[in-house]
C-alpha cells in the first residue's frame, strides 16, 4: 500500500485518518449546513481524500441532515467527483475531436500499458496514478493534450508521455529515500 | 384583444374551453375530456416536466409540455397536431430503445403505461438501437427493483420523498448511465425503505413492482397435507372488483370468499375479526396508559410500514407505540396457537395465507418475532393484485360467482373491524369501544345517537382530529396518513407542540384502501370510493363495536381471559427494535497493530450526531494522543449502534455499548473504559 493509507499513531499525534476526518468537520462547519453548500463541501472533502469515500459521504449526509440518496446522487452527477480512490497523479487524456484526430488513442494505450491499467482499472494499486479521458480541454492548438494534475502538456507522443511518467516515478522514489523531515 | 381573451377562454382543438384556475393546460384539457398522455405527471406530486410525453402545440409558441404550462386566455392549443404526434412518437421510441422490452415475462404486463401508450400511439417500429446492458435486479425487499425497465420519470423519487417524507430513491450518475437507485446502489433492504410500496404504485413500468409469491400459494394449495387457511383484510373487499371491471368501492366480500374456496382454500376467515381483537387489546392498553398517564400519546401499530418508519426515525417514541400486533399477526397467532390446537393440529400443519392490500405486510409476516420455533404465524402474504391474478389463472369468472359467507368462527365481525381499511378507521374503532367501556352504558343506548360515528376522523385530509369527552376526561385523537404527514406530526410531538392521547398512523395515503398491493388507482378518486365502500359496509353491520363481537368474546372466555392478560401479552403483543437510519461502512480513524488493544467505535448516526457525538469523537482522539495510547486503540466512527433510545452518544468498547458519552463525559469515560482496560493508571501522563 502506498503512503497515502498509512497512519501515524502514538506519540507522533493522531493519525492521518483522524486528522482528515476532523478536516471534514471543519469544512462542513465553515460552509454551514444548507443544502446549497453540498457541492463546495464535496469539492473540498475530495481535495482532502482525493476521492469521496462512501462512508464519508454517509457521514456528510448525517451531518447535513440530508438523505444519503441525495448526497450520492449529487456526488455521482458531477464529473469532477470521484467515488473511487484516485492516484496522487491524475492523468487526463483529452479525447476531444482535435486531440482524437491527432492520436490521443495511442497515448492512452501507451499509458495503460505502462501502468497496467484499462478502462475498468483506472487507478494503480499503489494509488500513484489515475488515467482518465476527458472531453476538450480547450487547448486544441496543442493537440494532442494531456493534463497531469494541474499541468498541461501539449503535442504529446506515446514516447514522450512514457518519459514524463518515468520522470515522476524517479522524483517520487527520490523523495521517498530522502530523510524525513518534520 | 379578441373575444376568447376577454372571456377567459382558450381554444383546445377548436373547442372553446373556459379557464377556471387550472394550473396547467394538461389539467384543463383533461377536464375538457381530452386525455393527454403523461409519464411524469401526478396530481399529488410536484411538477417534474421531464418526460415530454404530454406535449401540445400552442399557436405562435410551438411545442410545449402541457403539464408545466399554465393556460393563458386566448391561447390556441392543438393536442394532436402532426408535430405533437411526431414528438410523442419519438419520446416513446427513445424510451423503448433503452428499455428491456421483455414484456411477456414482466410483472406489469398488461398494466404498464409504457406498453399502453406505445400501443395507443401505434409504435410498431423503433428506429434507435437496443439496450445492450443488463443490470442486476434487487429482490431483497417486497418491492422489486428492475433498473432495466426504468424510464427515469422520477415518479418514485418524488413519491418517496414528498409524500412519504423518506427519500430512499434518487437519480444517480449522469449521461447515458443515469438511473434511479437508493444511496450507493444499496439494496432496498439495506436502506431505510419501509416497504410501503407507494413508489411501485406510481411507477408506470415494471421497474418497481411488488414481489409476486403466487407460486408459493399454489404449492401450499396443492399440498394435501396442509390445511390452508385464508384471512382477508378489510380493504381487499372494496377493491378486488376493479380488477374484473366492477366500480371502485363496490363491496365484493361474498365473491372474494367464493373465489378463495374455489381456489382450494380449506377455510376462509376475516381479518376484521382479528381487528376487533386488536381494538380490545389496544383500547385496554390505551385506557391503562391514560389512567397511569404514561407513554402518551399512544401510537397505533397496525401498519407495518409505519412501525418500521418509527423504528428508523423515532427511537425515543418507540415506547409510545401500542404493543399490539397488527390484525394480520393477531390472526396468525389466534389460528396457529389456539384454533389449530383445538383441532388437534400442529402449527406447521396449518398454512395461513393473508390476502392484503399491502406490500409491507410481506415484510411484517417475515419478521422473526412472528415465528415460533421456526414456524411462521402467517406463512404467506398475497396482495389484492396477486389474488386477482390467481383468479384469472384459474379461469373463474369473478363477477358471476355466487356469493359465499366467511367460515366460522372467525368470520364473525363488526363494523369496527371493517373500517380498519380506511384512514381514521382504527382510531374510530378504538374510540367506539373506549367510549362504551368508560361510560359503562349498554351498547344499545348509543345505537342511534351518532356516537358510533366519529365523522371528524374520516376522509382524506392529511391530519384529522377528534375530541371525546367522557366523564370529565378529554381524550384527544389525531389521525395521519402518508408518512410525510406522520413525519410532520412526529416533529410536533417531539417538540411538545402537539398534545394528543392517541395517534393513528397509516403509511399509505388514504390508509390501506390505497395500499400498494391494490389495483392501480390513478388519482385519489378510486381510493375515496373504496373508503366509502368500507363505511357503508360498517353502516350495514349489525354489530358496530369490537367488544360486541361474539367470536372475540369467546376467545377471551376460552383462552385469553381478559384484555392484556399475560397470555394476550405473549401471543397478541410484540416489541419493537431500533433500526439505524443509515447503514454504512465504518470510518477508520486510528488503527493499532499491537496485541493488547481496545476496539472503540463512536456512533455518528443521526441521533448520536445530534447529541454531539462528533465532539465526543474528537475529544477521544485528543485524549488518546495526550495519554500516549493512540497506538493501542482501534478507533472507528460508525453509523448507528442501534442504541439510540438509551440516549446518545453511544460508544462501543470492544463488545459493550456505553450510552450517553457526551463530550463532557469523555474524561471519565476514558479513564474508566480505556486506561482501566489497558491497565494504565490514570496518573501516568
Ligand atoms: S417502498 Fe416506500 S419507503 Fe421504500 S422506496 Fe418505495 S416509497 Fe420509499
Ligand atoms: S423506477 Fe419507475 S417510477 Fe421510478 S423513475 Fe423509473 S420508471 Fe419512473
Ligand atoms: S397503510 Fe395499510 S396498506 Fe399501507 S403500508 Fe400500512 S398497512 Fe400496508
Ligand atoms: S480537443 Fe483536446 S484540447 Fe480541444
Ligand atoms: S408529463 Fe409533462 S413532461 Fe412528463
Ligand atoms: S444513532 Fe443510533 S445509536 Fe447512535
Amino acid at each position: 500500500m502506498g503512503e497515502v493509507m498509512q497512519l501515524k499513531t502514538g506519540s507522533e499525534g493522531i493519525g492521518v485518518a483522524g486528522r482528515r476526518f476532523t478536516k471534514v468537520n471543519e469544512i462542513i462547519e465553515r460552509h454551514g449546513r444548507t443544502p446549497s453548500a453540498l457541492i463546495p463541501i464535496l469539492q473540498e472533502v475530495q481535495e482532502e481524500y482525493r476521492y469521496l469515500p462512501e462512508e464519508i459521504l454517509t457521514y456528510i449526509a448525517v451531518a447535513m441532515g440530508l438523505n444519503p440518496a441525495n448526497v450520492y446522487g449529487v456526488a455521482t452527477f458531477y464529473s469532477q467527483f470521484s467515488l473511487a480512490p484516485k492516484g496522487k497523479y491524475v492523468i487526463r487524456i483529452c479525447d476531444g475531436t482535435a486531440c482524437h484526430v491527432r492520436g490521443s488513442e495511442k497515448i492512452k494505450t501507451a499509458l495503460w500499458e505502462k501502468l497496467g491499467l484499462s478502462d475498468e482499472r483506472k487507478t494503480t494499486d499503489d494509488l500513484r496514478f489515475t488515467v482518465e479521458t476527458v472531453s476538450c480541454l480547450g487547448a486544441c492548438g496543442l493537440a494532442p493534450v494531456v493534463m497531469i494534475n494541474d499541468r498541461v502538456y501539449g503535442q504529446v507522443t506515446p514516447e514522450g508521455i512514457n518519459e514524463i511518467i518515468d520522470q515522476i516515478i524517479a522524483e517520487e522514489e527520490g523523495e521517498k529515500n530522502a530523510p524525513e523531515e518534520n | 384583444m379578441n373575444a376568447a381573451e376577454r372571456n377567459n377562454f382558450v381554444l383546445i382543438d377548436q373547442q372553446r374551453i373556459e379557464v377556471n384556475g387550472e394550473k396547467s393546460i394538461l389539467e384543463l384539457a383533461r377536464k375538457a375530456g381530452i386525455d393527454i398522455p403523461t409519464f411524469c405527471y401526478h396530481s399529488e406530486l410536484s411538477l417534474y416536466g421531464a418526460c415530454r410525453m404530454c406535449v401540445v402545440e400552442i399557436e405562435g409558441r410551438g411545442v410545449v409540455t402541457s403539464c408545466s404550462t399554465p393556460p393563458v386566455p386566448g391561447m390556441k392549443i392543438l393536442t394532436n397536431s402532426p408535430r405533437v404526434q411526431r414528438v410523442r412518437r419519438t419520446v416513446l421510441e427513445l424510451l423503448l430503445a433503452n428499455h428491456d422490452r421483455d414484456c411477456t415475462t414482466c410483472d406489469k404486463n398488461g398494466r404498464c403505461k409504457l406498453q399502453e401508450l406505445a400501443d395507443r400511439f401505434g409504435v410498431r417500429k423503433i428506429r434507435f438501437g437496443e439496450r445492450d446492458e443488463k443490470l442486476p435486479l434487487d429482490e431483497s425487499a417486497p418491492v422489486v427493483r428492475d433498473p432495466n425497465k426504468c424510464i427515469l420519470c422520477g415518479d418514485c423519487v418524488r413519491m418517496c420523498e414528498e409524500v412519504q417524507g423518506i427519500g430512499v430513491l434518487d437519480f444517480v450518475n449522469r449521461g447515458s448511465r443515469v438511473m434511479v437507485a437508493p444511496a450507493f446502489n444499496k439494496k432496498l433492504q439495506d436502506v431505510e425503505c419501509v416497504n410501503c410500496g407507494q413508489c411501485s404504485a406510481v411507477c408506470p413500468t415494471g421497474a418497481l413492482v411488488v414481489k409476486s409469491e403466487i407460486d408459493k400459494a399454489w404449492a401450499a394449495l396443492h399440498d394435501e397435507e396442509k390445511l390452508v387457511v385464508a384471512q382477508v383484510a378489510p380493504a381487499v373487499r372494496v377493491a378486488l372488483g376493479e380488477e374484473f371491471g366492477l366500480p371502485p368501492g363496490e363491496i365484493v366480500t361474498g365473491k372474494v370468499v367464493a373465489a378463495l374456496k374455489r381456489l382450494g382454500f380449506d377455510k376462509v376467515f376475516d381479518t376484521c375479526m382479528a381487528a376487533d381483537l386488536t381494538v380490545m387489546e389496544e383500547t385496554a392498553e390505551f385506557l391503562n396508559r391514560i389512567k397511569k398517564g404514561e407513554n402518551l400519546p399512544q401510537f397505533t401499530s397496525c401498519c407495518p410500514a409505519w412501525v418500521k418508519y418509527a423504528e428508523h426515525n423515532a427511537a425515543d417514541l418507540l415506547k409510545n407505540l401500542s404493543t399490539c400486533r397488527s390484525p394480520q399477526q393477531i390472526f396468525g397467532s389466534v389460528v396457529k396457537r389456539h384454533w389449530a390446537k383445538k383441532l388437534g393440529k400442529k402449527p406447521e400443519e396449518v398454512f395461513v395465507i393473508s390476502i392484503m392490500p399491502c406490500s409491507a405486510k410481506k415484510f411484517e409476516a417475515a419478521r422473526p418475532e412472528f415465528s415460533v420455533n421456526g414456524v411462521r404465524d402467517v406463512d404467506l402474504v398475497l396482495t389484492t393484485q396477486e389474488l386477482a391474478r390467481m383468479i384469472r389463472e384459474s379461469g373463474l369468472l369473478f363477477d358471476q360467482l355466487e356469493v359465499e359467507a366467511f367460515d366460522m368462527p372467525f368470520g364473525l365481525t363488526t363494523g369496527a373491524g371493517v373500517i380498519f381499511g380506511a384512514t381514521g378507521g382504527v382510531a374510530e374503532a378504538v374510540l367506539r369501544t373506549a367510549h362504551s367501556l368508560l361510560t359503562c352504558k349498554p351498547a344499545d343506548e348509543y345505537a342511534n345517537d351518532g356516537l358510533f360515528n366519529f365523522e371528524t376522523v374520516r376522509g382524506f385530509e392529511g391530519l384529522k382530529e377528534a375530541v371525546l369527552e367522557v366523564d370529565g376526561l378529554e381524550v384527544k385523537v389525531a389521525v395521519v396518513h402518508g408518512l410525510g404527514n406522520a413525519k410532520r406530526l412526529l416533529a410536533e410531538v417531539k417538540e411538545g407542540k402537539a398534545n394528543y392521547h392517541l395517534i393513528e398512523v397509516m403509511a399509505c395515503p388514504g390508509g390501506c384502501v390505497g395500499g400498494a398491493g391494490q389495483p392501480v388507482a390513478t388519482g385519489g378518486e378510486a381510493k375515496k370510493k373504496r373508503a366509502q365502500g368500507l363505511y357503508s359496509a360498517d353502516k350495514l353491520s349489525q354489530l358496530r363495536k369490537a367488544h360486541d363481537n361474539p367470536a372475540v368474546a369467546r376467545l377471551y372466555e376460552q383462552w385469553l381471559k381478559k384484555p392484556n392478560s399475560s397470555e394476550a401479552h405473549k401471543t397478541l403483543h410484540t416489541s419493537y427494535q431500533m433500526r439505524g437510519r443509515i447503514t454504512g461502512e465504518e470510518i477508520t480513524l486510528l488503527t493499532s497493530k499491537q496485541e493488547n488493544k481496545i476496539n472503540l467505535a463512536v456512533c455518528v448516526g443521526t441521533c448520536c450526531y445530534l447529541k454531539g457525538s462528533y465532539d465526543t469523537l474528537k475529544k477521544l482522539m485528543e485524549k488518546a494522543e495526550s495519554e500516549g495510547v493512540g497506538d493501542r486503540i482501534n478507533l472507528h466512527a460508525t453509523f448507528c449502534l442501534e442504541n439510540c433510545e438509551k440516549g446518545g452518544p453511544s460508544v462501543r468498547v470492544d463488545d459493550t455499548v456505553v450510552s450517553g458519552v457526551t463530550p463532557d463525559k469523555v474524561e471519565s469515560f476514558f479513564t474508566e473504559n480505556i486506561l482501566g482496560k489497558l491497565k494504565i493508571p490514570a496518573e501516568s501522563q
